[in-house]
């Protein structure tokens, strides 16, 4: 068998993500200290509605601060007992245990005092995330809104949903205004929607350039690119750091610049990964296997559509499908519409819609097979798991499901794990590279 | 009369199975009280709650993950083994994953003629949520109408909503009785009331539960009823789990359960509008954590209400394990219950089976515990 081996370089954007990341969550540390308006808002909320109220609003995100602990394990550790401690039982979702930890015993991961809100709002795509929030207003004592955002099967988009969100949307833009005494600033939240939109479609861009052989990009870069789609997706900075890791990403692509230098085989990835073990996709790099991306990078905020002819790409903005963007209404009304047709949002709906989306992943992104990561304590990216291995078992696509948790570390086995990658490769009939 | 409830548990499929020989109607199954069954009712439909079987299974498990709950797996085993082969279809309202993924994983792999998913707000009381359930419901009830090929007429949602409100009313007057210094009806008794009630034909219920309420509001021989409890949390259709605690010197008088008080708590206010009035007895009725998400907490109203209302000592806290709506309230409604009104509480998780024998220890220890709290 012949390998090819592929030219491979450090990406030129790297150092700029990981300021990106780190930067904001200085921000979050320091935004009492700076005089700015910080709000406890879940990262799958509308992240861009409080940027209304001026410029100097920064989110302080439940999800990707949980996600940061795990990656922490002795602090992590710390987080999660103290949570335990108040009560509330083991397997709840760790992302939670971690940030209420965190919370409870007041330090933060960056240094400091664990920072509060002035304010705080939240929705309910599960049933984690509609009360992770209610305890966190309650403990600091600042009021809070929560959103309902309906889950529905159909394939169509329904209009009655789109409005009954519209509706919430401009009631919590009146209680913040309320709560803040701010005058609200709609031309600012259009400014938020708009780098939402665009930074978030030019993502799912960047993710259809993995379709290429070989890969440019893989997973574990991908988890350090995607974090501003998911808690800075409304900033400028955003935009422009997107425009530039297009760039490149194309720029690898046409010089055939690949993510490893063998790519022996394609796999891709469900569910969130374990934080503290992001050494499984090192692992995997010495059967020279490309993980090319999952779900949760690609589609948590990444913004698809399907076109009218059946296919399916990067989602078209707003202006391009002829929405009007003059009332708060109308721009409102996009918001909605951007979350109501994300991937990983219409998935937990019913099974078979992530089967389909699946298959077609894929197919589209030539993967060789799948590995799911069974995530105690996250039902939502668990919802319908078992019967997607099914539907890719059926399909004769060599899948594997392992269990863990996202971001506790005491509920893995990494032996375990890495030996589950090991049958999956030897169902493909993939061996390790030795001396290449 | 209390075996009139007790057999529609114990026989519920053959139950449901007579009633569809003796009527010629369908019968259909659902997974959760957000299920305005009026609707269903009117059509000419048994609705029939599909409830835990408290059997071990191994089928579940290929289907729904292992740390899901153990109700939404019992309910997905007992459909794939075919125990309900004589449903029509099955309706999903919205309630929790948990639960959605069992009315999928149901409708992918048994034959039905009909299935529907039904959402249902989270936040009940917004002031959005009533027109948009009102188009939900308004899609749904021409839904069943299509299927059945029958309209629904006004008529016969007035008839509906009339033998629910009855069923409501009786349940509520034998719930009331528990209030009395010596509760001539024990907690055992009202959850079969109340079980049974989601199973049967309600207008048949309705004159078993008046036979009842006669029957117990005359009872001359009453006993000491112990320990007053309440017991509140997850789904819990395990009756023999209530009658463990009564033989153990303590009385439930009140339950916080979507198989007891939740279930039929308010009602139907007649209106012009029937969706509209069906949606409010819905949105507003007492909530499970699932649909408590914001910061007025309605729960935290309702339950000690509850608790004071019936004069409970102490409270039992029974949550299906893997339930995460269920496991975000128990720490604060333990505190509530002690601060506010000095009861203590004991938490207790559930299985599909479970442990007699440590459940009893545990209780004993609980109940010995309060017994100097009340010299």
């Amino acid at each position: 068998m012949t390998i090819t081996k592929y030219q491979t370089k450090p990406l030129q954007c790297w150092q700029k993500a990981k300021e990106l990341r780190l930067n904001y969550f200085k921000s979050v540390m320091n935004a009492k200290r700076d005089g700015k308006l910080l709000a406890m808002v879940d990262s799958g909320s509308f992240l861009e509605l409080p940027a209304g109220l001026g410029d100097d609003y920064i989110p302080f995100e439940g999800h990707p601060y949980g996600a940061s602990v795990g990656g922490d394990p002795e602090f992590s550790q710390k987080c999660v007992e103290a949570t335990e401690a108040k009560g509330f039982a083991r397997d709840m979702c760790a992302y939670t245990r971690n940030f209420w930890g965190s919370m409870f015993l007041n330090e933060y991961l960056y240094g400091g005092e664990f920072p509060k809100g002035e304010f705080a709002i939240w929705r309910s795509a599960c049933e984690s995330e509609g009360k992770f929030y209610q305890l966190v207003a309650e403990h600091m004592g600042i009021p809070g809104y929560a959103l309902d955002f309906p889950l529905l099967p159909g394939q169509e988009k329904d209009e009655d949903v789109i409005e009954y969100v519209v509706d919430q949307l401009g009631a919590c833009i009146k209680w913040m205004e309320k709560v803040t005494g701010r005058k609200y600033d709609d031309e600012k939240l259009l400014k938020a929607a708009n780098n939402h939109f665009e930074s978030t479609r030019i993502w799912a861009e960047i993710c259809m350039l993995n379709q290429t052989i070989p890969a440019p990009l893989d997973q574990k870069t991908i988890y350090t690119l995607y974090f501003p789609s998911v808690a800075l997706r409304h900033m400028p900075e955003t935009l422009a750091f997107y425009k530039e890791v297009l760039a490149e990403v194309k720029d690898r692509v046409a010089n055939k610049i690949a993510a490893l230098p063998i790519e022996q085989c394609r796999l891709w990835d469900d569910g969130i990964p374990p934080w503290y073990f992001l050494g499984l996709y090192r692992y995997l790099e010495q059967y020279g296997a490309v993980v090319l991306g999952s779900q949760y990078t690609y589609a948590l905020h990444g913004a698809w559509e399907d076109y009218p002819d059946g296919s399916w790409g990067p989602a078209r903005l707003p202006q391009e499908r002829g929405m009007r963007m003059k009332t708060r209404e109308d721009i409102l009304r996009a918001i909605a519409l951007w979350y109501e047709e994300k991937p990983m949002i219409r998935a937990m709906a019913l099974p078979e819609i992530k089967s389909r989306q699946l298959l077609r992943i894929v197919q589209d992104w030539h993967a060789d097979g799948v590995m799911m990561h069974s995530n105690r304590g996250c039902p939502g990216l668990s919802f319908g798991q078992v019967e997607n291995y099914l539907a890719l078992q059926k399909s004769g696509i060599p899948t594997i499901i392992y269990e863990g948790n996202a971001a506790d570390k005491r509920e893995l086995s990494e032996a375990q794990v890495l030996d589950r990658i090991d049958g999956l490769m030897e169902q493909m009939g993939i061996r390790k590279l030795v001396g290449l | 009369m209390t075996t009139s409830f007790q057999n529609v548990i114990a026989d519920r499929h053959k139950y449901a199975r007579q009633w569809k020989a003796r009527t010629g109607g369908k019968v259909i199954g659902y997974f959760c009280t957000w299920l305005p069954e009026e609707i269903v009712y009117a059509a000419g439909i048994l609705p029939v709650r599909i409830l835990g079987s408290h059997e071990p299974q191994e089928m579940a498990e290929r289907h729904i993950s292992s740390m899901y709950c153990p109700l939404c797996r019992d309910c997905l085993a007992q459909g794939l083994s075919g125990k309900y082969d004589y449903l029509d279809g099955i309706i999903g309202p919205f309630s929790c994953l948990h639960i959605r993924q069992t009315f999928a994983s149901w409708k992918t792999h048994v034959p039905l003629e009909y299935s529907y998913y039904l959402y249902v707000p989270t936040i009940g009381h917004h002031a959005a949520a009533k027109p948009f359930w009102v188009k939900q419901l308004t899609k749904f009830k021409a839904s069943l109408e299509e299927w059945t090929k029958k309209p629904i007429t006004d008529d016969d949602l007035d008839k509906s909503i009339n033998v629910y409100n009855t069923n409501r009313r009786y349940l509520r007057q034998i719930y009331d009785l528990r209030k009395d210094d010596f509760p001539p009806v024990s907690g055992a008794e009202c959850m079969e009331m109340v079980v049974s009630s989601q199973l049967a034909d309600k207008a048949e219920h309705n004159v078993w539960l008046k036979s009842a309420y006669h029957e117990f509001s005359t009872k001359k021989e009453r006993k000491d009823p112990g320990i007053r409890l309440m017991i509140l949390g997850s789904e819990n259709d395990d009756t023999e789990f209530v009658r463990l605690i009564e033989s153990l010197g303590a009385t439930v008088v009140i339950d916080d359960h979507c198989t007891g008080s939740r279930y039929f708590w308010n009602y139907v206010m007649p209106k012009e509008d029937r969706l509209s009035a069906i949606a409010s007895r819905y949105l507003n009725r007492p909530a499970c954590p699932a649909k408590d998400i914001t910061q007025e907490r309605r729960r935290f109203k309702h339950i000690p209400k509850l608790a004071k209302d019936f004069r409970a000592q102490g409270a039992i806290l029974i949550q299906q394990k893997f339930c995460d709506p269920h496991e975000f309230d128990i720490p604060p409604i333990k505190e509530i219950l002690m601060k506010e009104l000095g009861i203590p509480s004991l938490h207790i998780e559930m299985d599909i089976v479970w442990p007699l024998g440590a459940y009893q220890t545990r209780l004993e220890s609980f109940l010995e515990m309060l017994q100097p709290a009340l010299v």
